[in-house]
Parts: C-alpha cells; structure tokens; sequence
C-alpha cells in the first residue's frame, strides 16, 4: 500500500479513546449482569474496533440518524449488541439509562440488535453470516447514488464458518466494492471451543487475499493501528477490505480473557464487581 | 374435460413480469433488481438489457442475493429478487426471515418455477411448500397471481407500498382468465362467477379450473361460485364468510401442498368463523416427479374433474 504511516492520533486522542473504552467496558459488564443474560466476551473483544468506530472513523450524526450522508456501520456479530448499545449510549442516540433495561420484556435493546426499534441500529442481526452480505447491498446502493458514504461492517471469527460469508465475499470483490470495510474480530473463540479446533478458518489473511480483498492484520485492542488500518482501507480502490483484527475474548476483565466460560454467560453479582474493580475508575 | 378452453388466450406470466419491471423502470428510479443466475429464466434479463446499472446478478447465491437485497432496502432502494420458487424460498429462508421479514425491508421476492407444472426437472425443482413457508413469517404478503394480467397488476401495486411481499408465478403458459380492467387490490379476492349452490376459491393457475368446473357443475343444475384468492396473506376473510354463509360449502383449489397452503388458511378461517362442509384441492402430502405438466397435474390430483369430483363430495354433507 503506498500510505505513508500518519500517526492518527495524538496523546490527547489515545488519553480520551481508552477513557471511552474503559467506559464500555462497565457498560458491558453492568447490562449483563443487570440482564442476567448476554454475551460479554465477545463485547468486550470488540471494544476498541467500536469506540474507534464510533467516536472518529464514523461520519454520523446522532441527533439524526437517519441522515443520507452517513457511514452505516453493521454489527454482523449480533450477540456483541452490548457493546453496540453502550457506544450508541455514549455517542448521543439513546440514553445512559436505558442500558440497564436490556433484554428486558418491552425494551428497545432487544438481545440481539433490532433497527426498527433502537436508534442508530443499522440492521437487525443476531443470527449470524448475514451483516457482508447486507453491508454489500448497501454499498452497492451508495455507488448506484453516487454517495461518498462508507459502509463499515464487523463480524466475529466464528461467523468464517458461515457459507454465505464467502459467498458475500466473492460478491464485494466481483462489484469493486471499495466502500466496504471488514473488521474481523480474530479473537479465537467461538461457543464450543477455540476456532481452530471446532473448524479451523485458517489461513484466513490467505483465503481473503484469494477472494481478492485487500488484507491488513493489527492488533485489535491497539487504537493507533486501527485508525491507520482503516485509513488504509479508505484509501484502496476498486477492492473491498478485511482488517483481521486479533483481539482477546473476554478483553480486559482477568477471569474473562481467553475463555468460552463468558462467551454466552453474564457475570453475576461478585463477578460483576471484581470486573468492574479491574477496569477501573473511567476519568471521563 | 379439457385443461383449458379452446378460446382462451394462453399467456407467460414470466414474460409479462419481465416487460413490468422494464415498464417500471423507466419512472421509478429507485427500482433495482438482483438474480442468482436464473434471469433468462425468471425474465428479469429485459430488465438486466434496458438497464444493466440497476441490475444485479449475484450468481448461484440465493442467501446472498436476499441479505443483498436487504441491503439496498435499507439504502432506500425498491428492490426485486427473483429465482425460481425452490430456491428463493427454501435455500434463502432464514435470511428472508431475519433480514427482510424482521426488519420489514422493501424487498418483493418474486418467483417463477412454483409448483409441480415445472414439469421435467422432477421433485427437486417442484416446491409445493413455497406458500406455507412465506405466509407464516409475520410481515410478509403472499400473492399468487392467477393469469398474465393479473400478474402485471401485482407488480404495479405492490411497488406501492414498501412492504416485504412475496409473488408466486408458475413456469408454464396460462389461460387469462381475469379482467385486466378489474383493478387488483391487495388482499381483497375477487368473485369471478357468481353462485348460490357452493363456493369455489383457487388460486393461481387453479382459478381457472375452478371456473371449468362450476361450468360442468352448471351441467349437473348446481351453481358454482367462483373466487380468486390471488392473495394469500392477508387474507380475505371477510370474503370467505360471506361465501360460506351464501353457500354453505367450500372447495378450495391450489397448486401447491394441501398443508398449509390456501386450503389450510381458508379451512382455519371456516372453522372459527363459519362452519361449513369443505374439502381442499391440492398437492398430497407427497413430493412431485418428472412428466408432462397436464399428466402431473392428472397425477397429482389438480384437475378440473377433481373439483368436481371434490364438490359433490362436499354437497353430500351440506345440511
């Protein structure tokens, strides 16, 4: 790739984002606990992907979400819909207080993510192999308007074991859909057990590159090269892009880290509180 | 009896949704429309030819096209999705439930091949559940139209709306039998022939032999009758009842599995609304095979002497 390594953001930057994502990160753990149900390991592995998301790649506007102009963003992982809420929360389209009414008969934030009843839901998921495919559809629609928007879509490891996945990614290459990008949250793990050894999905920067994306491997939790990676994306043309992003299931909470154990289950009372002990006081 | 009258015009409903697309096209920019590689098949090539920028072909990817589909209806795009019945229901159904049915996306699934006149390509190619699939997913309209011009005024009408719909159209020529000036309204069935002796409701290609046997029925001094459900869901119940109550028996007539299909949905709106001897017309519980269209439909129990044969068994439990 011929873009030159800009550092995208200063100390100032990097000092607010981790802030943010320590903020997310108690989002998470509280909605779970207070639910008694979710999935935080899979949440927490794609914390820094969404607030880099969210609070500086995205161009969108939280008073309006339905603004034309916007970037759509697709959580094809559903079951991270905690993390989703608590950025949208954060970023201005639902209220602070509402995270705590999710899974909660009449809520808005239904278990898995529903865009005709949370805003700033861009498409209804949770079952999972659909989100490329979607992202697809409108990227094709911006290009057919001659919109400038970006489409950005994240979907878990475990969602390679989809058929459609590959089939949605022979499609963005056929179309030239430079307008897509792809965080793949690598973090190893799907319910059952480590990727590897229920279907192994590797090499996965081989099978992209083969289904002619434009491929990037960094650090997941690393804030500084997912603004770069993206930048990167952003500036590719006339092929879709991956960002493998190898990430922790579990990120930032000891007992959680690299384990299945939280993958579909809440922390409970003590659990919720050791959690939050590590994460730590947010400064924001 | 004959399959069809001598003087009536035998027409392609695929056809005539092919020339509707390219017709709509012209004045609804907003319209895009995605094929998995059966386009010269389905028809939707006329409209892949006058315009190849809004036409999409995602290849042999039914899972695809439908979450594609999605897509572009969140983008505010009128899209049409189109493949043969089999495939566009069956290998696609939980992307149409979660991301079309669910989110109530403006995507019209239209398809061709339904039913057991596919004829040659035998039971995989056959699917007589297409309907029982679709009407059970909430938010979904379920259109069978019964000729070619009816045909057309379903694609015009439902692109006036932004509601997930499903449209049914078979492989073979069929006999037009409505009226084109008729205005076709969503879920409102038509009368076609008017009876007091008992009610026939078919749908698709079976509406037309339903009016082929109210006229052997006429032979027999009983007066048939005859309504077209194009639309399954929603149904017209009101229409129903009032048949039921007028005529006291009802035999209904598809191309497509006794269970669960038109049959099913009229026999639940009888039994909690009108109780009246009733006998449905359809595909057994079985799958289709290979042969000519008229000797399956022979086979398969969906000919006019069927319905005959099916009303004078109801008339004999009609207090």
């Amino acid at each position: 790739m011929g873009g030159k390594l800009v550092d995208l953001l200063n100390v100032e930057d990097i000092t607010e984002l981790t802030e943010r994502a320590k903020k997310i990160r108690q989002h998470i753990i509280k909605m779970t606990n207070a639910a008694g149900s979710g999935h935080p390991g899979g949440s927490l592995s794609a914390v820094e992907i969404l607030v880099c998301l969210y609070f500086r790649i995205l161009k969108h506007n939280p008073k309006d979400p339905h603004w034309a102009e916007r970037d759509r963003f697709i959580l094809s992982k559903g079951h991270a819909a905690p993390a989703l809420y608590a950025v949208l929360a954060e970023s201005g389209y639902i209220p602070i207080e509402e995270l705590m009414t999710l899974r909660k008969l009449g809520c808005r934030l239904q278990g898995h993510p529903s865009m005709t009843v949370t805003p700033g839901v861009e498409m209804s998921t949770g079952s999972l192999g659909h989100g490329l495919a979607v992202a697809n559809g409108m990227a094709l629609a911006a290009k057919l308007d001659r919109k400038l928007n970006r489409i950005y879509v994240l979907c878990g490891d475990g969602e390679m074991d989809v058929g459609e996945i590959w089939e949605s990614a022979m499609l963005a290459s056929h179309y030239k859909l430079d307008n897509v990008t792809m965080y793949l949250d690598r973090n190893m793990l799907q319910l059952d057990g480590p990727t590897e050894k229920i279907m192994s999905i590797e090499p996965l920067a081989d099978k992209w590159k083969a289904f002619g994306w434009y491929v990037q491997e960094i650090d997941g939790h690393n804030m500084r090269e997912i603004m770069m990676a993206t930048e990167h994306a952003k500036n590719t043309h006339g092929k879709p892009s991956v960002i493998i992003c190898h990430t922790v299931k579990g990120k930032g909470v000891s007992f959680m880290e690299g384990t299945v154990h939280f993958h579909g289950k809440a922390p409970n009372k003590d659990e919720c509180a050791k959690a939050l002990e590590e994460i730590g006081a947010c400064k924001l | 009896m004959q399959a069809v009258k001598s003087d009536w015009k035998m027409e392609s409903q695929r056809k005539t949704y092919g020339k509707a697309l390219v017709e709509l096209g012209k004045t609804r920019k907003d319209i895009v429309v995605l094929d998995a590689d059966l386009s010269s098949s389905t028809q939707t090539a006329m409209f892949a030819e006058v315009f190849p920028e809004r036409f999409f072909n995602v290849g042999i990817a039914e899972a695809n096209m439908m979450d594609t589909a999605a897509g572009l209806a969140a983008s505010g795009k009128t899209v049409f999705a189109s493949t043969f019945a089999v495939f566009g229901t069956g290998r696609c159904y939980d992307q149409i439930r979660q991301s079309i049915a669910y989110p109530k996306m403006n995507v019209k699934i239209v398809v061709t091949h339904a039913g057991i006149t596919v004829g040659g390509d035998g039971a995989s190619h056959q699917i007589v559940e297409d309907i029982a699939l679709m009407r059970v997913l909430p938010h979904m309209t379920v259109i069978v139209p019964a000729d070619a011009p009816e045909t057309r005024a379903v694609i015009m009408k439902i692109v006036e709306n932004k509601n997930p719909t499903y449209v049914r159209i078979g492989r073979t020529d069929v006999p037009t039998i409505t009226d084109p000036e008729e205005n076709f309204e969503i879920g409102k069935a038509q009368v076609i022939r008017d009876g007091t002796d008992i009610t026939l409701i078919g749908t698709g290609i079976m509406v037309s032999r339903c009016l082929l046997a109210a006229e052997e029925l006429k032979k027999h001094k009983i007066d048939a009758r005859v309504i077209n459900m194009s639309t399954i869901k929603p149904l017209d119940e009101k229409t129903i009842v009032k048949a039921a109550r007028e005529t006291g028996a009802i035999v209904t007539a598809e191309e497509h599995s006794i269970l669960e299909g038109l049959g099913s949905a009229v026999a639940m709106t009888l039994g909690e609304n009108a109780s009246v001897p009733m006998r449905r017309v359809g595909v057994p519980d079985i799958f289709g095979e290979s042969g000519d269209c008229e000797e399956l439909m022979e086979k398969y129990g969906l000919t006019a002497e069927n319905i005959v044969e099916a009303t004078h068994e109801v008339l004999s439990r009609k207090k």
